[in-house]
């Protein structure tokens, strides 16, 4: 195929095979010789003499060929005699041309075998050459794009703020990684004239260079606009306005612009359809909803404008959809409710940005490729009580899911076993763990989540000095167990209980203490076994 | 570790019928179990034997297949002994109080 679209240069050499008997006064007349190898002939993609060529088995006398082609023409004007197309696996890649024999004899059968062989050799080894010398170039036209790109990349990088400002009684941390060597996210923390502070994060729909070029052109409009305006509505109606007229087609940019009074923790702000910020207080964590259109779709649009009050202690975690849209190898989704889950699990500043990567790290698997590009900015208010803080807490030695499905309490028991393997457990106490873990696993699988695909079991293990705690999530709405009837084995045998219904038995009487606590869309079941001192605590 | 269906082979030994149970006892174990435990007791016996020396996992549902075998064995008067488990699983037939109803060894 590429052979017709291609005009092949044809070399004409006069002096073929056959110049070794005699002389003539073509071949020697230097002159002659120069111009004709400099006058390569051109066959033009639909030139008739293209089709013939690539069809030809044999040698082509180019004298009794009849065809309607500008390129015969000029082979014949330069006396060419006899032609053997060269075909490698069904494309020509060259021609052999031949002016007339130095004896001025015809050329005979076996001069024609001869070259037809020749042929035939040539081509696969002029096709390697070929290959060989677009393979080069190819790689140097790589190098070069390899090369802008990182240039690119250099650039983008600095158009995130080099560092953040430093706001007595706040801690603020941000953080990106595109996913590619450019990406669409970006963030912004803008100090503003009055002492008030403006914070940004954006995404632009898909990736790679065309999202770098549309996120630098956001950035700058942003930039100009909250330098002239203090109020986030206005500042996204006023930048949607602005990029309208100049945006590509299918694309649009997803931002939330709040602006942050660090004296009375007042954070007024609107949102161009981003993912909702978290906002962690004394009662939980909760969504920041703004009403408005993404970026660049429709000028004229106006955008709700709401406030919030931070009180020392709260934190707020601004995010990008990479974190939620991350999938783990059974194609599940992060989610908000885990992302919010994280968040509610401790601190927030720089420690949340660092547990939320543990968390993502743990669900996609250490070597999952990142999908899209991850923003987090988090800001906290400083002082009042740390709740749940990770040091009362203990510390995570695992934490992972397992899709609900007969038989993966097995993974569940050597995941676990993995993850306690420092605390030095008697053999007989880790046993016990391992198949409390696997009743309390199977339980979830089973009763909480009814074997479903999208309800995972969670299973977190934590260590603290004088604990060992595993956690059994499941995804059900079962609420609060019902109360096991104690299994009795004369009324099993006897046919008054049936069989089943050792679990929850066999979990109490495997652990120091087991606990049920339901809660709205889970329940979980908490096996402790107490350490002294971080070490096993077993008789 | 991974998850091994339950392979149960019945051999006889001095005229007594041994199961030989060969990786997880447990729910995909059933058919299994009640299979070998019919063919072991088909000819008529007074006891059958259990061998759990190669059954590596054994869950609660294990454990209630345990107790529906032995409650057939009970109708029909056939006494049900047990060996080869580890110390892990023998705690396990002692709470639950099975070891009250089967013999318990160590050794064939």
């Amino acid at each position: 195929m590429t052979a017709l679209t291609r005009s092949f240069r044809l070399k004409l050499k006069r002096r073929g095979p056959a110049a070794d008997a005699g002389t003539s006064i073509e071949v020697a007349h230097p002159e002659a010789i120069g111009a004709l190898e400099q006058a390569p002939v051109e066959i033009g993609p639909n030139d008739p003499l293209l089709a013939y060529f690539q069809s030809a088995s044999e040698a082509v006398d180019i004298d009794a060929l009849e065809l309607d082609s500008p390129a015969l023409r000029e082979l014949k004007e330069a006396g060419v005699k006899l032609a053997i197309p060269l075909v490698s696996q069904g494309e020509l890649i060259g021609v052999l041309n031949l002016g007339p024999r130095l004896s001025e004899q015809d050329y005979s059968s076996d001069d024609r075998r001869l070259l037809e062989k020749l042929a035939g050799q040539a081509a696969p080894a002029l096709r390697v050459a070929q290959l060989v010398r677009e393979q080069k170039a190819e790689a140097a036209t790589r190098q070069r794009f390899e090369q802008e790109l990182e240039v690119a990349r250099l650039i983008q990088q600095n158009f995130l703020p080099r560092e953040l400002p430093d706001l007595p009684g706040w801690q603020i941390a941000a953080y990106y990684r595109p996913a590619r060597e450019v990406g669409g996210d970006f963030y912004d923390v803008i100090p503003l004239p009055d002492g008030r502070v403006a914070f940004v994060v954006g995404d632009v729909t898909d990736k790679g260079v065309p999202a770098a070029l549309v996120m630098s052109a956001t950035r700058s409009v942003l930039r100009a606009s909250a330098g002239r305006l203090i109020e986030p509505g206005v500042v996204l109606e006023r930048v949607n306005d602005h990029l309208c007229p100049d945006m590509p087609e299918k694309m649009f940019v997803t931002c939330l612009y709040g602006v942050l009074n660090p004296a009375t923790g007042h954070l007024r702000f609107a949102n161009a359809g981003h993912d909702l910020p978290y906002v962690k207080t004394a009662t939980g964590v909760v969504e920041l909803r703004a009403r408005g259109m993404p970026l660049g779709l429709m000028p004229g649009m106006a955008y709700e404008e709401k406030e919030a009050v931070l009180e020392p202690g709260d934190s707020v975690l601004l995010h990008s959809d990479g974190i939620v849209e991350a999938h783990d190898p059974q194609r599940g989704m992060f989610g908000f409710p885990r992302l919010k889950e994280t968040m509610a699990r401790g601190a927030g500043g720089q420690e949340l940005i660092d547990r939320v990567l543990g968390d993502l790290e743990a669900f996609t698997g250490p070597d999952a490729e990142q999908e899209d590009d991850i923003t987090m900015v988090t800001l906290e208010r400083s002082g009042g009580q740390t709740r749940m803080s990770g040091s009362s807490n203990g510390t995570v030695l695992a934490d992972f899911d397992l899709p609900s499905a007969p038989g993966n309490e097995r993974q569940a028991m050597e995941l676990v076993e993995r993850a306690v393997a420092g605390i030095g457990l008697q053999a007989t106490r880790l046993e016990r763990l391992k198949t409390a873990v696997a009743e309390a696993t199977m339980n979830a699988m089973e009763h909480g989540n009814e074997y479903r695909s999208d309800r995972p079991v969670s299973i977190r293990v934590l260590r603290s000095p004088d604990r060992l705690r595993v956690q059994v999530t499941d995804r059900g709405d079962a609420g609060e167990l019902a109360e096991a009837e104690e299994p009795d084995l004369e009324a099993k045998l006897e046919g008054r209980q049936k069989p089943r219904g050792w679990g929850l038995f066999l979990i109490e009487k495997m652990v120091d203490e087991a606990r049920v606590t339901a809660e709205r869309g889970g329940r979980t079941v908490e096996l402790v076994l107490r350490l002294e001192g971080g070490r096993d605590d077993g008789e | 570790m991974t998850a091994s269906e339950l392979q149960a082979e019945v051999r006889e030994r001095d005229g007594v019928p041994v199961i030989d149970l060969t990786g997880d006892v447990d729910a995909q174990a059933e058919r299994a179990l009640n299979d070998a435990y019919a063919r072991a007791t088909a000819a008529g016996t007074d006891a059958v034997v259990l061998n759990f020396e190669r059954a590596d996992y054994i869950n609660s549902t294990g454990i209630a297949l345990i107790v529906g075998l032995l409650a057939q064995a009970r109708t029909s008067g056939i006494e049900v002994k047990a060996y080869g488990l580890s110390d892990h699983y023998r705690e396990i037939f002692e709470i639950t109080r099975l070891a009250d109803f089967m013999t318990i060894t160590d050794k064939e």
